[in-house]
């Protein structure tokens, strides 16, 4: 009787095709929003731990400038104190340890010159501060021990000097200070540190900055997430050792972890993915509610022809069954329209937003929304229809014949 | 008497016994004892019916008369299960009905008894012949369904209107679509409340020719009507006024002339 039933219900739902359809469009919005703007939290915030993720383990030790509280001229960070971050017994928790000493220079290529800032450092630099090169190499460890006078240009320097082309720069001679420099590479823009050269650390030293050993940055790799607070002791404690520190309030230099930014960032952004949800999440009870008030309008206006069937002989339950059906179908198509539809925007979304935006990052669809929304859809199917047909079955058929 | 109506006899021919029916068996088919039927609750109550004995045989054809609001429907309604009533007791073929749940009362009107009405009670956009499946349908009955169904049509002599909607009929053809309906599932009594009350005089005799074959065929047939003529094809006659049978008499049915 289920499959007869069933053929009822979807005539009776065929009877009133626009009025479904309109039914039915109230949860397809509510379930496309849904998956849609989960997907929008979701690829936020996939960008923001593809682009930041990489901060998280790193520790920044830089000298403290001037005069320390209460003390007197704080010492400069040498090569040793960042070898004595090596050491595995003291510092079990620090993976990588990599030099910056900084400046700013003079380049000349031919009759144009552009004045920008140097970093010297080692060869792993790039890695860790994750900066893609756009053409080239970088430097190699060889290059970083033997001082080589070669050079990655950032994007600043690149525009100035040769037109914005990175291959036009690759292998060209350029003088820097009173050095004459090779680039070998050039790197993506990231908004932060484009005006940039970046060369190895004892060639920027000897023709530029001058100074025998001391750094302006260590930048430390913790083994992992976990290991950024128990890293960031182990490197207090050695390097207070080493500069004779017992007071705190003495240290001359800062360790800085960015870990609880970044985690707070994140978190703040997974309440941005729940706020936009939440929002989308209304117009799912907006949608629901409209399936409610047709249910209820549409049992009312069909009280008579649930009393013929009653005089025909249906039982409560296949009156029950009839409506419920109904409502189940209407808010389950609906919802399985706003699941295409929502899907799809978000893949036309991955398509094309990165496109037009550039590093706007790509809706990820999060299949529990998928999941979620259509549970959703189907348990306010079953709330909005129960209602109305269970009070419908329960009529008296004579008091359903005689209802005007 | 009124000569406005041919026999029914005479029109017989077309349509054949209903299969399945036991020939009268003379046995109590409609008992009511003492029933009553008060609307309304509190301060401002209406007594519509009753008390009320009846006693209806199998296999006969009554008529019940009686001015508006003299409780006819009341009756009728209470003797097709759609209602229940305030007091006494109902006994429907033996089975006493006054006592019996939603569910039973469901099956009772699926399959024992067919209910004609005034206003036809189609259900709208939906074709003849499903009109006249439903009944079927809700018995669970998947047995030839669709065949029965047109049979039954054939039987009203609508077979070739099974595809139309109810809208796409004539007020005479949607009450016979009414009556194969209340026929389909072979029930022992017809129900007709004023079955004519919206027709013109062909469509009248028309389906009193029906309900009159039915009858002959075995079943029990009770009709409300108001025209005279519409009486004079039942074999006995029941005045309601107020509430009460004010006169019950048994009749020659109308002999052909
Ligand atoms: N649902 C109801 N609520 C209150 N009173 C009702 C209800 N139904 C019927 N009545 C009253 O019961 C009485 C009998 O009504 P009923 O419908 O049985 O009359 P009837 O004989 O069928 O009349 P008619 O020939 O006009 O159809 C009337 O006085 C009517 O007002
Ligand atoms: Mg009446």
């Amino acid at each position: 009787m289920i499959w007869e039933v069933t053929r009822i219900a979807l005539r009776g739902l065929r009877a009133n095709k626009l009025r479904s359809a309109l039914t039915t469009l109230g949860i397809i919005i509510g379930v496309s929003a849904v998956i849609l703007l989960t997907a929008l939290g979701n690829g936020i915030q996939a960008g923001f731990n593809e682009q930041f993720g990489s901060l998280n383990t790193q520790i920044t030790v830089t000298p403290t400038e001037g005069a320390v509280p209460g003390g007197g001229q704080a010492r400069d960070l040498t090569e040793n104190d960042m070898e004595a971050l090596l050491n595995p017994r003291d510092a079990p928790d620090v993976a990588t340890v990599t030099p910056i000493v900084g400046g700013a220079a003079l380049l000349q290529v031919g009759g144009d010159q552009y004045r920008t800032s140097v970093t010297g450092t080692t060869a792993d630099y790039l890695s860790i501060t994750d900066r893609e090169l756009t053409a080239g190499r970088a430097f190699d460890e060889q290059e970083v021990r033997t001082n080589a006078k070669v050079v990655v240009l950032g994007p600043n320097p690149v525009n100035e000097l040769f037109g914005g082309n990175p291959t036009a720069a690759l292998n060209q001679e350029i003088r820097i200070g009173s050095a004459v420099f090779r680039v070998i590479g050039t790197v993506e823009a990231t908004g932060q540190q484009d005006d940039v050269a970046i060369m190895p650390v004892g060639a920027a030293r000897s023709y530029l900055t001058g100074g025998d050993d001391e750094l302006d940055t260590i930048i430390v790799r913790a083994r992992s997430a976990e290991a950024v607070t128990p890293a960031a002791d182990q490197i207090t404690a050695i390097l207070s050792e080493r500069h004779n520190i017992r007071d705190t309030a003495k240290r001359d230099f800062d360790v800085q972890a960015l870990q609880q930014q970044i985690q707070e960032a994140t978190q703040f952004l997974s309440f941005l993915t729940l706020f936009t949800a939440a929002v989308a999440g209304i117009s799912l009870i907006v949608g629901s509610i409209g399936v409610a008030n047709i249910m209820l309008v549409t049992v009312t206006e069909r009280t008579r022809e649930i009393g013929i069937r009653k005089a025909i002989g249906a039982r409560p339950r296949v009156i029950l069954l009839q409506f419920m059906l109904e409502s189940i179908f209407l808010s389950g198509m609906g919802g399985l329209i706003g699941i295409a539809l929502g899907v799809g925007l978000s893949l036309t979304g991955a398509a094309i937003l990165p496109q037009l935006i550039p590093d706007f990052p790509a809706p990820a669809v999060d299949p529990s929304s998928i999941v979620l929304a259509f549970t959703i859809s189907l348990i306010i199917g079953l709330i909005a229809g129960g209602y109305p047909a269970h009070r419908a079955s329960r009529l008296r058929p004579i008091e359903a014949l005689r209802y005007q | 008497m009124s000569t406005a109506y041919p026999h029914p006899r005479s029109l017989v021919g077309t349509i054949g016994v209903v299969e399945g029916t036991a020939a009268l068996r003379g046995g109590i088919m409609i008992e009511l004892d003492g029933v009553t039927k008060v609307y309304g609750n509190g301060e401002v109550q209406v007594r519509a019916l009753g008390p009320v004995d009846l006693l209806i045989e199998e296999g006969d054809l009554v008529a019940i008369m009686g001015p508006s609001g003299s409780g006819k429907s009341t009756m009728m309604n209470i003797l097709g299960c759609l209602d229940v009533p305030s007091g006494g007791r109902y006994t429907l073929d033996g089975v006493d009905v006054s006592k019996l749940r939603d569910n039973k009362l469901a099956a009772i009107r699926n399959t024992r008894i067919g209910f004609v009405f005034q206003s036809f009670n189609l259900i709208s956009r939906t074709s003849a012949v499903r009109n006249v499946e439903l009944p079927l349908i809700y018995a669970g009955d998947k047995s030839r369904r669709r065949e029965r169904a047109l049979a039954a049509l054939e039987r009203v002599g609508l077979g070739e209107r099974a595809g139309h909607m109810p809208n796409e009929l004539s007020g005479g053809q949607q009450q016979r679509v009414a009556v194969a309906r209340a026929l389909v599932t072979n029930p022992a009594i017809i129900l007709a409340d004023e079955p004519t009350g919206n027709l013109d005089t062909t469509s009248t005799v028309e389906v009193m020719r029906l309900l009159v074959e039915l009858n002959d065929a075995g079943r029990t047939v009770v009709l409300i009507t108001h025209e005279p003529e519409v009486a004079e094809f039942a074999k006995r006659v029941i005045e309601l006024r107020d509430g009460q049978i004010v006169r019950d008499v048994r009749q020659k049915q109308l002999v052909a002339s």
